[in-house]
């Protein structure tokens, strides 16, 4: 056997030796992909994919992600469904490890053939199957990360972020800070990668002569004492906090430590409260103050947003995405605006489908996505049109208040992440009885 | 299926101390020079591969390609640990140093054909090697494991320390020539490069197998079984162990290489310190002092995860249940193999081989 | 000045955690001659039941007996059950085993627990420049350290349990039931690494919370020597002490490279560790 095997094995093994004479790294543009096509939908079903980290060192907080969202679409199959079709959401495991996701990403494509992508989450991970994804026609919708990179149009034509980008959000806090409190010192203290570069170009760009300390973290490394000390070193009264969640807690847990009181300014990726007070519950009896709930730990965090978080509780979408949770969302932990995230990414995702039309193709939920206003329960302008697939452009500037609704210190303003202006946004924002996918 | 059973055969000829009665055109294999041998036997291994790749999709080609990548990062680290006694729990350092040549190779030096980058990648790994291995050439057992250790937990820090050149903590990413224009419509790009992977693994296997047949792999078994004994009769003691770690380290970067060419990505947290672990986990698993352990414990490696992703979706688990369930399953799977084929799964399919030819 | 005090104080507290880790692998690897990679997931374990104690009972001391308890019961149960059956053989079988331990369990803990991180509350007030947490961590740390040396030195279970470690065939022929000492020693240990895990956890817990924590406690033991208690304990201090200083005057991401390179100096000169006796190495 191996007679005939082997010597067809050898001229195999000869041309891919000659043909491979060629550079690596020589690529010939492809075709664009055909679009007009429907993989994934059948009479009565959709399938949309998505890739989370769902174990290993980054699952925690990002795991409500796809709760939410999973919730949202099962909300949407009980009550008909997009144009009659059941949603099926399927979401793979990466660990957060990019090699993973390039596996299960094609797992979702060529097995499961997803119709649509919706949030593949992190920017280290993601950015490895955004040219898979675009090569092969996937539309690669919500993108969870607030990176520059996803707004490409003419490298991307198919990518379309979601969240705020990391420099729009930095600018206009930068602004607030240098407004309002033009006489703080302030100090950065952000996470070791784009996060952290991205955010201090923005805020450079409106704070640097205030600026007295730039501290970085490894999220590898929970130890951030001396980052937390350097900062109190420095008397910053300001500390603008570019991190994750457990993060954010980690500094003012150390910074209440070592007796060091700031005015922390949050972005939106670290300053989900429920999340925070979750984190924080444990301590606040602790620190000698009886009977002080976390909240109270958190009372007076500035931050900025995008969305509604957890505690508008007058919010006509938190009042829906309350309800959905509480009757469709797995396991008992509270909800929170991880959780809300994902919601709004999902709700999106069904306003898009159900605006593709009876048939939909790939090509009509793009058209679609460029068509429609995609704020929904947003609290900034959503874009999303033909050259600009940036997501949410801006944000709120919030206050959080223990036990109240959060004070709103700045509406909505949205920027661009150059050096461009930041201006007043107009929000015209749908309630969820206008959206129209429930109570069909 | 044809080229299948013919792999199996010639892969377990592979191992001259195999204690099975030997049918005659086995002896007539044997009797082949090594250097005819293992040449000959890649080339069935490839030839099963393409067939392999013609049945499977995409997905397929990607797992069967990762297979190959991780075969050969555990057949070094058997040549390391299995035949010379030295345990390196630090491999995934190797594979970070040889993805990141190949991605900044292919991003900055484009016109580099992939086989002079595959070559380039394992002298600069080798030469990495040269430089741990005299570092660590006087640590003995726990000591090495531990420092190894660290340098796969050390080494990726470098990326967020330099991130213009290496990425920072997002990486890398490329893309890579595909297929020939002139193999276009009989090979697909996903295809292509899992032969391309695969290649190179054989060609890597080959040199390792021949290395462990030769004087050099006596000389190393010499020393793994004891130092002491193999000093006295006149073995070069560190030499040896610096030449088995070298040969290893190159072994695991062209492994990086692989990996760095078929996912188009270098990122450092794919070399965590739980693919070091996993490594060596897997090498045990596969079995010790044999290459052919190295394939079994590839193919758990690559295999388990999914299958075990399939169970929890198959049994419709409550979420947190069914997302701890793949790694559970390869933790039990590690302990169980242990416990009753310590000779991990190669030892297992041995003594089944056993029974089933004393049944007949 | 000052922040130089702070990195000192912090790099004290994180040392001494790393250090009652170390003492755990030590005791473990003189008992049994085994690197335990499980010893993380021993002490994930336990501060989970603690966690689920305190939160039940509300008191944070009945949770950390908890803890010590089920550490106790863990390292006797897997020495028992897992490492026993394979004494005698490779080494690396018992560390396969171990690795897979530490798989099943931080994959029990997700799907217990989950995967999200919950609050846990550190021992005692958590305030100031040096905390009272702090002094119990070095405190608690030391005492445990204290109480093994007393117990090693003084009593005659310490002398049957080293006589078991070291000369197991004399241990047995003067009457020791060496089985049972090797059992204790695996119990002892897996109690410092459940305490090192109540230091180590807080402010949160999640399953991977101890990872990095092992990996440095096994960078100290090897620092400090893997056949000296001691030669721990002052890897600990020594690797928290330059980590801390690495991570505040050059940047976080360069702590771990700050590990690899006390050991590669470490190693260099003394390829046994620190506080190693080379005689009591056998050819």
């Amino acid at each position: 056997m191996r007679s005939r095997i082997a010597p067809a094995a050898a001229l195999m093994a000869a041309a891919l030796l000659a043909t491979s004479c060629g550079g690596a790294g020589e690529t010939q543009e492809g075709a664009a992909a055909d679009l007009d096509v429907a993989p994934g939908v059948t009479e009565d079903s959709i399938k949309i994919g998505s890739h989370q980290p769902l174990t290993g060192p980054a699952a925690p907080g990002y795991v409500h992600i796809s709760t939410g969202a999973a919730a949202v679409f099962d909300y949407i199959n009980d009550n008909g469904g997009i144009n009659g079709r059941q949603i099926d959401y399927v979401v793979k495991d990466d660990a957060y490890d990019p090699a993973r996701t390039i596996e299960v990403t094609r797992e979702l494509v060529h097995d499961e053939e997803i119709f649509a992508m919706l949030g593949g989450l992190g920017t280290p991970t993601h950015s490895k199957v955004v040219d898979f994804l675009n090569d092969e026609g996937v539309p690669d919708l919500f993108v969870s990360s607030g990176a520059l990179m996803w707004n490409q149009p003419d490298k991307n034509p198919l990518t379309y972020g979601f969240q705020v980008d990391y420099t729009k959000e930095a600018k206009i806090q930068g602004q607030y800070i240098a407004e309002n409190m033009p006489d703080a010192k302030v100090g950065y203290l952000h996470q070791n990668d784009d996060v952290g570069t991205d955010s201090e170009n923005g805020l450079e760009q409106y704070v640097a002569e205030q600026r007295v300390a730039v501290e970085s973290y490894d999220s590898g490394n929970t130890d951030v004492g001396p980052q937390v000390s350097a900062l109190k070193e420095a008397d910053a009264d300001v500390v603008v906090c570019s991190c994750i969640p457990a993060f954010s807690a980690l500094a003012m847990l150390e910074a209440a430590s070592i007796g060091y009181e700031p005015q922390f300014v949050v972005s939106t990726i670290g300053a989900d409260s429920a999340t925070l007070q979750g984190l924080l519950s444990e301590f606040a009896a602790e620190a000698g103050q009886d009977d002080l709930p976390a909240e109270q730990m958190l009372d007076g965090m500035i931050y900025t947003g995008y969305f509604p978080s957890v505690t508008m509780q007058n919010d006509p979408w938190v009042q829906l995405f309350s309800q959905i949770y509480e009757d469709h969302a797995e396991g008992d932990s509270p909800m929170t605006n991880t959780t809300i995230y994902g919601m709004v990414q999902a709700t999106l995702m069904g306003k898009a489908l159900m605006e593709a039309g009876d048939d939909p193709t790939r090509q009509s939920l793009i058209d679609a996505v460029h068509e429609q206003d995609l704020t929904g329960p947003g609290l900034v302008p959503f874009a999303s049109g033909e050259d600009d697939h940036g997501g949410y452009s801006g944000a709120q500037v919030l206050q959080y208040r223990a036990g109240k609704e959060p004070e709103v210190l700045q509406d909505a303003q949205v920027t661009d992440n150059a050096g461009g202006e930041i201006t007043e946004a107009e929000v015209d924002r749908p309630g969820p009885d206008e959206f129209g996918f429930h109570d069909e | 299926m044809v080229s299948l059973s013919d792999h199996e055969s010639t892969s377990r000829d592979k191992q001259p101390e195999s204690t099975a009665p030997a049918p005659t055109v086995g002896d007539r294999w044997r009797a082949l020079p090594a250097l005819v041998r293992f040449p000959l036997a890649a080339l069935a291994a490839f030839a099963a591969i393409l067939a392999l790749t013609s049945v499977t999709g995409p997905t397929g080609d990607l797992r069967i390609g990762s297979v190959g990548y991780y075969m050969l990062a555990i057949a070094g680290l058997q040549l390391l640990i299995g035949y010379s006694g030295q345990i390196s729990l630090g491999h995934g350092a190797f594979m970070f140093i040889g993805a990141y040549t190949m991605a900044l190779l292919v991003l900055n030096q484009p016109a580099l054909p992939l086989w002079l980058n595959m070559i380039i990648t394992v002298v600069l790994s080798c030469t990495a090697g040269v430089l741990v291995g005299a570092a660590t050439a006087r640590l003995h057992g726990p000591y090495l494991a531990g420092a190894t250790l660290a340098l796969a937990v050390g080494l990726p820090a470098l990326t967020v320390r330099y991130p213009e050149l290496l990425g920072g903590s997002n990486g890398l990413a490329f893309s890579t020539r595909g297929a020939p224009a002139s193999l276009a419509g009989v090979i697909t790009n996903t295809q292509w490069q899992a032969a391309a992977v695969w290649g190179t693994t054989l060609i890597g296997l080959v040199v390792l197998a021949t290395i462990s047949a030769g004087r050099l792999g006596r000389r190393m078994r010499a020393l793994r079984d004891d130092e002491a004994a193999a000093g006295l009769a006149g073995i070069p003691v560190g030499r040896t162990k610096v030449i088995a770690f070298v040969i290893s380290a190159g072994a695991g970067g062209l492994a990086g290489a692989c990996q760095a060419y078929l996912l188009g990505t270098a990122t450092p947290s794919s070399f965590t310190v739980t693919l070091s672990l996993s490594l060596l986990a897997a090498l045990v698993l596969g079995g010790l002092g044999s290459m052919w352990g190295a394939f079994f414990g590839a193919v758990a490696l690559v295999y388990v995860e999914v299958w075990g992703e399939e169970l929890a979706h198959a049994l419709a688990l409550d979420s947190n249940v069914a997302n701890n369930l793949p790694i559970v399953f390869f933790g039990v799977l590690l302990i169980l193999v242990i416990l009753v084929w310590p000779r991990g799964l190669h030892g297992m399919a041995s003594s089944l081989a056993d029974l089933v030819r004393r049944g007949r | 000045m000052d922040q130089f005090i702070n990195l000192t104080l912090n790099g004290l507290s994180q040392g001494a955690v790393y250090a009652a880790l170390a003492l755990s692998l030590v005791i473990i690897y003189q008992a049994t001659r085994v690197v335990n990679f499980a010893q993380p997931a021993l002490a994930l374990i336990s501060v989970y039941i603690a966690y689920t104690v305190s939160q039940a009972t509300g008191s944070y001391w009945l949770g950390f007996g908890a803890a010590l308890l089920t550490g106790l019961v863990l390292g006797a149960a897997t020495e028992r059950l897992l490492i026993r059956p394979v004494h005698g053989r490779s080494p690396l079988n018992a560390i396969i085993i171990t690795l897979g331990l530490l798989l099943v369990l931080q994959g029990l803990a997700g799907m217990i627990w989950s995967n999200e991180p919950h609050s846990f509350a550190y021992p005692m007030d958590y305030r100031g420049r040096f905390s009272p947490s702090d002094w119990f961590a070095l405190g608690s740390v030391g005492a445990a350290a204290l109480m093994l040396f007393a117990l090693y030195r003084f009593t005659p279970l310490g002398l049957r349990m080293r006589a078991a470690a070291f000369r197991p065939e004399a241990a047995r022929l003067s009457g020791v039931r060496v089985g049972l000492m090797l059992t204790a020693g695996w119990a002892i240990a897996s109690v410092i690494g459940a305490l090192a895990g109540m230091l180590a956890a807080p402010p949160f817990i999640f399953p991977n919370v101890l990872d990095e924590v092992f990996i440095f406690a096994i960078a100290a033991a090897v620092v400090g020597g893997l056949e000296n208690p001691f030669g721990a304990l002052a890897g600990g201090v020594l690797l928290g002490l330059g980590m801390s200083y690495v991570s505040g005057y050059a940047g976080p991401e360069l702590t771990t490279l700050a590990a690899l390179a006390i050991l590669v100096v470490v190693l260099s000169i003394r390829p046994d560790g620190l506080f190693s006796r080379p005689t009591a190495r056998k050819v």
